[in-house]
């Protein structure tokens, strides 16, 4: 456990010493989503009933913008490969960077999206139920990204590539996650939606490290 | 004559003869059963009360649409040999295998869609079997994609396994996530399968057509492996002979 939360305390300080970064992916977040109400028009009950869908699909394009990044840098000056070498566990050191990516480029997405969503007329009730699905989908989006990040790390034409791969893989997250707000609005239980999405993650943090560590030590060879 | 050991074949020089000698077989095959699954759907079975002949597309629909989800299970299987034992010959049948699945996709979107324009009166519904197999068509497409990216033969194996593997955990889950949100949405939920009583015939030659695409996949992707072992092993010895002996 030592070796991941070294790991994710690195991550922390390292983007500390470069907040525009992590700004870049929260502002990206924030253009996308005003973007469709001025695309679609300002109908209150047309952006109620869309409404999630988009701040959950701006929710994806946020998280995959800031993927590429996540190994690229300690990849080009070996600090991987040290990683890897190393006595601790490579698997929990690259569990602790995905949770620095969820800490950096997902927690705050769920901490704006309420006030995104207020923008497209939704009530209290679905920004809680938002703010929840987000909280428990984003960790997901994280994990499952960090095996697309890995896979293409140094191949040519990495970016493109990397949301080829990973957005058919985020698309159960995408519809559990839109769909509870959805149920919520239309009055029906969310348990089943957000326990769906929990049970994906609790399976990701299991298996998502293990699949990037063998796609990292690929990369590597 | 030594004893066939369980490993011999898993060589790309044994492999590239026999190969070329089962694939005509195959080929064969495929034909025989591709014409007789025709037959039977085009002559014998009967005319529906409801759709007319226009059903009959099912019996290509159908068929292709098994096929490409069969196949990224066979490709899954033999990524994760390649993987686990270090085989060449089986990442290399993974990397033969994509293009017919991705193939088979295409054309059973293809075909629902000409099969909806007459049915449901749109090219595109958002039906949750169509749009999972549009999810599929793009997990085949990033494998290829991701192999064709990767200039190193053996990397580019490896990496297409990992990939093949994630997407086989993840194809039943997005396709009863993307079931659930068909039932939820109640969109144009007229379902394909819900013809009261599918008549013997009919499904006689649905299950032709299927041998007769798989028998087609083993030969074509058997054509496409030999490519590859070709491609692959150029610098080696066996394969200058057999060139020189080919002329």
């Amino acid at each position: 456990m030592n070796a991941m939360v070294v790991s994710l305390r690195r991550d922390l300080l390292l983007a500390a010493r470069r907040r525009s970064e992590v700004l870049t992916a929260l502002f990206f977040f924030v253009v996308v989503v005003s973007l469709f109400p001025l695309g679609i028009g300002p109908e209150t009950a047309l952006l109620r009933r869309i409404g999630p869908g988009v701040l959950w699909v701006a929710a994806l394009l946020a998280t995959l913008l800031g993927l590429p990044r996540l190994f690229a840098a300690d990849h080009a000056d070996g600090t991987l490969e040290q990683m890897a070498l190393s006595s601790q566990s490579f698997a929990l050191q690259m569990a602790g960077k995905v949770a620095a990516h969820w800490l950096l480029c997902g927690l705050p997405l769920v901490l704006l999206a309420p006030l995104l969503g207020l923008q497209f007329g939704l009530d209290a009730d679905a920004l809680g139920v938002l703010m929840l699905s987000l909280l428990i989908g984003t960790p997901l989006l994280s994990l499952i990204g960090a095996i697309g990040a890995a896979l293409t790390l140094g191949v040519r034409g990495g970016g493109v590539l990397l949301s080829l791969l990973v957005l058919p893989l985020f698309i159960p997250a995408l519809v559990f996650g839109a769909c509870s707000v959805e149920a919520q609005t239309a009055g029906l239980s969310v348990r089943g939606h957000l326990s769906a999405l929990g049970a994906m993650l609790a399976l990701a943090a299991f298996f998502a490290p293990w699949a990037t560590t063998a796609a990292l030590r690929i990369a590597m060879e | 004559m030594k004893p066939l050991h369980a490993f011999h074949f898993a060589s790309p020089a044994t492999f590239y003869p026999l190969a070329g000698r089962l694939q005509p077989l195959f080929a064969l095959l495929a034909l025989g059963l591709a014409v007789a699954g025709l037959y039977v759907g085009f002559f014998v079975a009967p005319t529906d009360a409801q759709q007319g002949d226009g059903y009959r597309i099912i019996f290509v629909h159908v068929p292709a649409s098994w096929m490409s989800m069969f196949i990224y299970c066979v490709m899954a299987f033999w990524a994760a040999v390649g993987l686990a034992f270090n085989i060449r010959l089986a990442a290399m049948m993974a990397s033969a295998l994509a293009p017919t699945g991705a193939m088979f996709a295409l054309l059973s979107l293809l075909t629902g869609a000409l099969w909806g324009k007459p049915m449901w009166g749109a090219w595109w519904v958002w039906d949750a079997r169509l749009t999972s197999e549009l999810i599929l068509f793009f997990l085949y497409l990033g494998f290829m994609a991701l192999q064709a990216a990767i200039d190193d033969p053996r990397r580019a194996d490896k990496a297409g396994a990992i990939l093949a593997l994630v997407g086989v955990v993840n194809v039943p889950i997005i396709y009863f996530s993307v079931r659930w949100w068909n039932t939820l949405h109640q969109g144009a939920s007229v379902s394909m399968t819900k013809s009261p009583s599918m008549a013997q015939t009919m499904l006689w030659a649905m299950l032709l057509m299927a041998l007769a695409f798989w028998m087609y996949s083993i030969a074509v992707a058997l054509a496409r492996l030999r490519n590859i072992i070709l491609e692959r092993e150029r610098q080696t010895e066996w394969v200058r002979h057999a060139m020189a002996w080919r002329g």
